[in-house]
């Protein structure tokens, strides 16, 4: 029998105006209206028909953006919220980790507390007993179990109410998001926990935005979109999808910026800061491109790029240079050069043409670019100098830091035993 | 009706967490004062002290029943003021706001919403117990004697229990979705307080020879409910049977009715608190 049956279930929520709080009781007695006006016009759809099944003993994932409808579907399933229209059952035990100590009373002792929290959570005064102590140490507030709950810190606060939830040793776990305040001891230990629920075989609902961890502990994961299940099976074949799709929805983001820049800048060329030169040769255009030609906005590490500029030379010129530069939002130039530093002179130029520079491999780390193009004289005086006027953005799968990402590969010797991800 | 039956069980169950909120309730609200608990006694004494000094020493209200003594004619006051302030006005003012407070309960938690407003009349009816001892110790002090009728006193408690209950289930949930309601409470308590004979005795001519004024007052439960206090205790007499009884079964509807809608709009409070 599965731990969690969802079955067709959606949430609606009605979207209240600002308009709506101005209206009174009395304008609805007035009207007679009184339940019809709790009622408003605009829908919003937290969840749209959304089906799964947990089988028991499993850790199930959900993933998705802000907004997406994860912790509602969490509330649903915890029974905190009703779906609008489906069924939801839930075999055993819950409790859920939605927000952590929400039942706390500032003005009361942490062990007070302790035991109040615990009788929510669903245990009997003895449990809690026995629990006590264990509570106490996972949550490492020996010292300050006896003071207010309003003279802790959040992390205290945090850790206590985790501590409590996670000893009422429920059948199932809920999980939302709740890690993400912890410290970087007290994470691994939350985690060690659930890591312990699982070997025993108990089933967990995890909803995170941390795509390691879902990976590495869910067994199986659901993706969510506007409320919709995108998809739902292996963790490494959903988050895929998740990740190919956030990729794609930052390159629309980004076009459309990119896009809207340059409307303004045509419109007023001239009065832009970042562009100065005396425009006896004057860059047009500049794209940027993949190295099949396609114009694109967002690379990973591993992907070529094409620099094309579109320039028109007034008169006659012997003396020009052609150059770029990337720099990181933290303004650090990560890489410049130009036609002369590698070796170019130059002979002659009139009229339109093209310059393109192709990068091989980007072998940048993640993050937004601003891309500098110039053509100058070789004693510096500009022609058309564009500051930071183009940018681009790297998405990679590894957080790694730094200003340049240099091709590399991790070799072992035989006795050191590893396992890559895929 | 079937479903209702099947949540009074529920409730039933959660006896245990209900205790222990009404605990909390309780320690908290005087935590960091230096009398703690004591405020308990105090703050229905000085209310007394405020009403002796005003309508008993100033306004001298006439009634054979007070002997001509603005000692006596407090304890008369206190037999009101006690339930009336402490308790009732207490919880529904508690009540009206206890939702949108403890949001953090029904929109994080697994939580029956229900209960937070019986903590907040239950808690009430505690303060109101600790000061029933203190009107007790007066009646003698005051040169009444006390009376076997006293021991009716529990039933005239039981009713005003489920009258509040069913008042506070009422506003608790309304208030959610029109916040005005708070304002208009405190007014309106003004108006039900001096609605009901607690500054004056029902006896008065003034009352009785006013038929319209007097219909007024019968129609009014708390009416009964004080009067419950005041033969019980101040009077010494059996308490009026027939006019409890209907005030009983008005409350038993007045809670029904108030869990009713306070059920109906449940599932929206998670939204709206």
């Amino acid at each position: 029998m599965p731990a969690i049956e969802v079955e067709n279930v959606s949430r609606i929520y009605r979207k209240y105006l600002a308009q709506h709080r101005f209206k009174t009781f009395k304008s609805a007695i007035l009207k007679g209206d009184l339940f019809k006006s709790l009622k408003s016009d605009e829908k919003v759809v937290a969840l749209n028909n959304i089906n799964f099944k947990v089988a028991k003993g499993t850790t199930f994932g959900v993933i998705g953006e802000n907004g997406s409808g994860k912790s509602t579907l969490l509330k649903v399933v915890a029974g905190i919220s009703k779906p609008t229209t489906g069924r939801v059952s839930v075999h055993g035990t819950v409790s859920a980790l939605i927000e952590l100590g929400a039942g706390f009373h500032p003005e009361i002792t942490g062990r007070e507390n302790i035991y109040i929290n615990g009788v929510m959570l669903g245990l009997s005064k003895e449990e809690i007993d026995k629990k006590f102590d264990d509570i106490v140490k996972f949550a490492e507030l020996e010292d300050f179990i006896d003071a207010p709950v309003k003279t802790y810190s959040s992390g205290m606060y945090m850790r206590l109410g985790f501590s409590i939830a996670i000893n009422v040793n429920p059948d199932v776990l809920l999980v939302d998001e709740v890690l993400s305040v912890g410290d970087a001891s007290f994470v691994p230990r939350c985690l060690e926990r659930i890591e312990e629920f699982r070997r025993k075989k108990k089933t967990i609902l995890f909803v995170s935005h941390d795509l390691t961890t879902v990976e590495k502990i869910c067994d199986r994961v659901a993706w969510l979109k506007n409320g919709e299940m995108k998809a739902l099976g292996y963790p490494k074949r959903v988050i895929d999808q998740y990740i190919q799709d956030v990729k794609s929805k930052k390159e629309t983001d980004f076009e459309q910026k990119q896009k809207e820049e340059d409307i303004q800048g045509d419109l007023e060329p001239e009065r832009r800061e970042n562009r100065w030169g005396n425009r006896e040769i004057e860059i047009k255009k500049v794209r940027l491109m993949d190295l099949q030609g396609k114009e694109k906005h967002v690379y990973s590490p591993s992907d070529g790029m094409v620099i094309e500029m579109d320039f028109y030379a007034k008169n006659h010129k012997k003396d020009f240079v052609f150059g770029i530069g990337i720099f990181n939002s933290q303004g650090v130039c990560c890489y410049a050069t130009n036609t002369v530093l590698e070796g170019y002179k130059s002979r002659s130029v009139i009229g339109t043409g093209k310059v393109t520079c192709q990068i091989k491999t980007l072998n940048l780390t993640n993050g937004t670019y601003y891309l500098d193009v110039a053509a100058h004289r070789q004693d510096g005086l500009p022609y058309d100098y564009h500051r930071n006027l183009y940018s681009f953005m790297i998405s990679s799968d590894y957080m790694d830091s730094g200003v340049y990402r240099p091709q590399h590969s991790w070799n072992f010797s035989p006795d050191v035993k590893m396992t890559w991800k895929s | 009706m079937k479903r209702l039956i099947n949540k009074f069980k529920e409730l039933y169950k959660y006896r245990v967490l209900i205790r222990t909120l009404v605990v909390r309730e309780l320690k908290a609200r005087y935590r960091g004062t230096v009398l703690g608990f004591v405020w308990s006694f105090i703050n229905p004494l000085l209310l007394l002290t405020v009403y002796t000094m005003v309508f008993g020493f100033i306004l001298r209200p006439r009634d054979p029943s007070f002997n001509d003594s603005p000692w006596v004619y407090a304890l008369f006051l206190f037999c009101g003021i006690l339930p009336w302030q402490v308790w009732f006005a207490a919880s529904s003012q508690e009540s009206a706001n206890i939702l949108i407070a403890q949001g953090n309960l029904i929109k994080k938690m697994l939580f029956p919403t229900e209960i937070l407003p019986i903590v907040s009349v239950t808690s009430n009816f505690v303060h109101f117990l600790f000061g029933l001892p203190i009107l007790l110790a007066f009646v003698p002090l005051m040169g009444k004697p006390y009376t076997p009728y006293l021991l009716f006193l529990p039933i005239v408690i039981l009713v005003q229990y489920i009258f509040t209950l069913g008042f506070c289930f009422l506003i608790s949930s309304l208030t959610v979705h029109f916040r005005d309601i708070k304002d208009i409470l405190t007014n309106l308590l003004t108006f039900w307080f001096f609605s009901t004979p607690i500054i004056y005795p029902m006896t008065f001519p003034a009352v009785q020879q006013h038929p319209v004024l007097k219909t007024f007052l019968n129609l009014n439960p708390m009416t009964h409910i004080m009067w419950g206090y005041q033969n019980c205790i101040f009077y010494g007499e059996l308490i009026r049977w027939k006019r409890l009884g209907v005030t009983f079964l008005l409350s038993l509807i007045l809670f029904f009715v108030g869990y009713y809608i306070f059920d109906r709009l449940r599932d929206s409070f998670p939204e709206e608190v």
